[in-house]
């Protein structure tokens, strides 16, 4: 009844090709995003912050980046944790290094340099198809991690091989380090993620999207009309690379503060990343969001349930979190395989006959 | 140049080796039967070593609930019957419901699976380190010792001789039975093997039961060397760069490939670890391996993809 | 030879375009192809016809460069090569569609056209994420293209589609549409009648001729409907086992006893 496209015509490719063709969804989206900037701000508490809100984002961030990789051009990656890292190192080196430096410039640059190293190790995947270029991307996980482990010079000649984020300022706000105010932490996220989805978006439907889908669902015959693999590939590292260095630059610099790369960034982070973009839907920029925000709220609401409800001893809950994952990794790959993103489709599908049931 | 040192880092490599080649062989053969690339393999044999420690300990379930603990052999064939359940129940709630479905897809769901094995092992057996003893000799060989100086554990010796049989008795099942038949075509297709009878159920059942053995034989090696926990199963993670050595598809690949990363891993630890600051043991499997990959994709035995249009 | 087939179809032939030599093609222990050699000739519609297994396909597919034949030399446009790169036979004017569907089952049936024109758009990584100037430019005067080729092959209904669940015959009809998307020289079609009924058929043969009389593509075409061949055909050429049996106009071919021994010996629709 409310959600119908009637009356409702494109008369330009323009608006054929909008993000949101149908106004009602761009209703429903200016409205989330209001509320996103006009509304929580006021609302958030570090609570808040720091176990629902920053989380979110970064791994948003992370995710949209592994889901172009994966999800857009078909490359699967296990190596998400430590390219995470290589943006969270760089963006301590740099920081260190020029404490003057725009905080917004660091991201960006974290997200450039991981963006190189994730070329380099792309550069395999040009003879190397499905699992085996898995294993490959193993192999950049364990020896990026190990690589932040043992030379001091990337954290400064610590003892332990943690980095710290020092506090850093902008326009007079301070963003990171020790009591900053967890709106402005929020507010600097959500701009970073919010405009980078949009250009993720932007590419994905376009020319190098395509290319990067059509490498993804046949790749010889890709090839045969004309594309070339070897550009399409690297392109596809680096844009995914860049995304998620830039992701491990929010995630260490501006919500946790601190990490250790043997926890922080092992091979657990690849997987968590990797059943966002399952669960959320792969090849989907919206899915990304929606995979994040399961995979974050899913241990609190479990938490919260199983412990402060019922009672159960912590490791417990620990146990069954895990077995639940791998549940519902599971089931949604049984029962919806393109992921949340597909069911908001379903959703939005049924709500245009509603009260009507077909 | 100490002979009788790189000798000793050779064959304790060799030995090592042997056993991520029992890890690896799990994966080939899901992988051979069904076209899965089982991840789960490594937690199956954490979840067989569980299950075999419980039918042995005095503070198990089975103790709990019948009054008795097994002995060795009737608790190895109980924990062989235990795994045989756990294929039926993967075939039936997980495997039915994806034929053909593409790898990648089965890929991740194997990665469920392995979360799912470990939390309902957490939860049933706890999650502490839990010695694993059923006879097998432990310590160096004395002969071995005495006569060349050799210090090789006789537990390392006894899993080479098990791995062996196996490997040959799996060879034989695959080339010579019609099970073993059948085994191939699911690999190739499975719809066209549906349509010409073959059960893929049944198949995959028997297949996920038989990777289930081989697990809980690895299971009970690494578990007897170095006790029932949870790193068991990242082993798995090693098993892989075997596998691309080995090719995915080879039952003697997975063994040359298993023998190659343990020597390899061990004296590159050895002879190059001191220049970068030690531990590469992390990483080093992976690296050879892609090296591998760069000339030879398909690995040492894999066979060679043929792309048709 | 060339005059009767400019008067039958009235459309003027030009030079030799692309010509095979001594082409030979194994793969392990079976030959594919053994010494093959023809010619075609610019804005001609050639057909190439055997019984299955003759090797038309892979002829095919060593014109394009995706087998790379053991022996023998391909010149197209005045450039003799010993073997094609699929990329580099795009970018030099010649598409294709496949005996079996090759299309992006993930993307829509716009989508997949758009990919055809990969060739032509050129804009970079850092305009497409802004999507405004140039690259919003190219987007839209690329997709006006498209949008013709969409209705030349009468599926505008199924243009937001994704092709995976269009049926055999649409998917086909699409792909066409992909190769024509790359405003190519030459078109090399497989079998792009296979499944279909007769009201398909005529379709897709008005489709490919009107494609060769407005835009003066020249086809090579495998087809198995002898009637389609000798209708729409201006050359034929004829394999069997790998060996060419026959090279000439339709009704020269036609009347080949080595063809009719080999294949239209037996009664066909």
């Amino acid at each position: 009844m409310f959600y119908r496209e009637t009356g409702q015509f494109k008369t330009s490719y323009t608006a054929d090709e909008a993000i949101f063709p149908i106004a009602q969804d761009r209703w429903f989206i200016f409205g989330v995003i209001a509320i996103a900037v006009f509304v929580v701000p006021f609302l958030i508490d570090d609570y808040g912050a720091n176990a629902v809100l920053l989380p979110f984002l970064a791994y948003a961030l992370a995710a949209i980046g592994l889901n172009i990789l994966t999800g857009y051009c078909g490359q699967v990656s296990l190596g998400t944790g430590g390219f995470m890292a290589v943006g969270a190192y760089s963006t301590y080196k740099l920081v260190t290094a020029y404490p003057d430096l725009n905080l917004i410039v660091i991201v960006i640059l974290s997200g450039l340099i991981t963006a190189a190293v994730g070329v380099l190790f792309g550069l395999p995947s040009l003879r190397i198809k499905g699992f085996y270029l898995a294993v490959a991307t193993l192999a950049a996980q364990f020896f990026l991690v190990w690589m932040f482990n043992k030379f001091d010079w990337f954290c400064n000649n610590c003892a332990t091989g943690q980095i710290t984020m020092p506090t850093v300022d902008m326009f007079g706000l301070q963003i990171t380090g020790p009591g900053a105010d967890p709106a402005t932490r929020y507010l600097f996220c959500l701009g970073i993620v919010a405009v980078f989805a949009l250009l993720a978006k932007n590419i994905v439907r376009g020319r190098i999207g395509r290319e990067w889908m059509a490498i993804r669902d046949m790749d010889i015959a890709a090839e045969i009309i004309g594309i070339r693999p070897l550009q399409a590939k690297l392109s596809a590292f680096a844009v995914s690379s860049f995304y998620v260095g830039m992701a491990g630059s929010l995630y260490f610099g501006v919500w946790l503060s601190s990490a250790e790369p043997g926890e922080a960034f092992d091979i657990n982070q690849s997987f968590l990343v990797l059943f966002m973009v399952i669960i959320g839907g792969l090849g989907s920029i919206m899915g990304s969001f929606l995979g994040a925000a399961f995979i974050v709220l899913m241990p609190l609401v479990l938490k919260n349930f199983m412990v402060d409800g019922l009672n159960i001893a912590v490791v417990t809950a620990k146990h069954v979190e895990i077995t639940l994952m791998g549940v519902l990794i599971i089931f949604f790959l049984i029962v919806e395989p393109h992921g949340l993103a597909r069911l908001w489709q379903i959703a939005k599908e049924k709500l245009r006959l509603w009260p009507f049931p077909h | 140049m100490d002979w009788l040192f790189f000798t000793e880092i050779v064959i304790s490599g060799l030995m090592a080796g042997v056993m991520y080649s029992l890890v690896a062989l799990g994966f080939v053969l899901i992988f051979k039967a069904s076209g899965i690339f089982n991840f789960a393999q490594g937690v199956l044999a954490l979840f067989a070593a569980l299950a075999l420690y419980d039918f042995l300990a005095p503070e198990g379930w089975f103790n709990q609930l019948f009054g008795f603990t097994l002995p060795v052999p009737l608790a190895i064939l109980a924990t062989a019957g235990v795994m045989v359940i756990v294929a039926w129940l993967i075939e039936r709630l997980v495997l039915r419901h994806l034929v053909n479905q593409e790898g990648i897809i089965l890929f991740m769901a194997t990665i469920g699976l392995a979360y799912v094995l470990e939390g309902v092992g957490d939860i049933l057996f706890g999650s502490d380190v839990k010695p694993l003893d059923i006879g097998i000799p432990q310590g160096a060989h004395d002969y071995l010792l005495d006569t060349y100086g050799l210090y090789i554990e006789k537990l390392e010796i006894f899993a080479a001789a098990t791995a062996a049989v196996m490997v040959a008795v799996l060879a034989v099942f695959f080339q010579y039975t019609r099970i073993g038949r059948a085994l191939r075509a699911v690999a190739d297709d499975h719809q066209a093997a549906l349509s010409v009878g073959i059960s893929l159920r049944t198949i995959w059942v028997i297949v996920w039961a038989v990777a289930g053995f081989v697990a809980l034989v690895a299971g009970i090696m690494w578990g007897s060397k170095s006790g029932v926990q949870f790193s068991l199963s990242l082993i798995a993670l090693k098993a892989l760069p075997v596998l691309i050595l080995g090719g995915f598809t080879s039952v003697p690949g997975a063994i040359i490939g298993g023998l190659i990363i343990g020597v390899g891993e061990k004296l590159a630890e050895i002879y190059i670890g001191p220049f970068v600051g030690g531990a590469i043991e992390n990483w080093f499997a992976y690296m050879l391996a892609l090296a591998f990959l760069l000339f030879r994709p398909q690995g040492l035995f894999g066979e060679k993809i043929i792309e048709r249009v | 030879m060339e005059s009767a087939a400019e008067m039958s179809h009235g459309k003027k032939i030009g030079d030799i375009v692309l010509a095979v030599d001594n082409i030979s093609l194994s793969f392990g222990g079976v030959r594919a192809l053994s010494d093959i050699s023809f010619q075609v000739r610019e804005h001609q519609v050639l057909s190439i016809i055997g019984p299955n297994g003759a090797g038309k396909s892979s002829m095919l597919n060593v014109i394009n460069g995706f087998y790379h034949p053991q022996e023998g030399l391909i010149t197209y446009r005045g450039v003799t090569r010993k073997q094609m790169k699929p990329h580099e036979a795009a970018r030099q004017g010649i598409a294709r569609t496949f005996q079996n569907i090759a299309l992006f089952k993930g993307m829509s049936t716009l989508d997949n056209i758009m990919t055809g024109r990969n060739t032509i758009m050129k804009s970079g990584l850092l305009w497409q994420a802004l999507r405004i100037g140039p690259a919003l430019n190219e987007e839209l005067a690329h997709r006006e293209r498209v949008e013709q080729i969409i209705d030349f092959l009468e599926i505008e209904h199924i243009r937001k589609t994704p092709v995976g669940k269009l049926p055999y015959g649409l998917q086909k009809r699409v792909e066409l549409g992909r190769a024509l998307a790359a405003e190519p020289s030459m078109l090399l079609l497989d079998e792009p009648m296979a499944g279909m009924n007769i009201e398909e058929k005529q379709d897709m043969s008005r489709f490919i001729l009107d494609v060769n009389n407005e835009f003066g593509t020249t086809i090579v075409l495998i087809e198995h409907d002898m009637g389609v061949v000798m209708d729409i055909s201006d050359h034929v050429v004829v394999l069997d086992y790998g060996k060419k049996i026959g090279d000439g106009l339709p009704d020269e071919v036609r009347n080949n006893q080595d063809v009719i021994d080999a294949y239209l010996g037996v009664s066909h629709d």
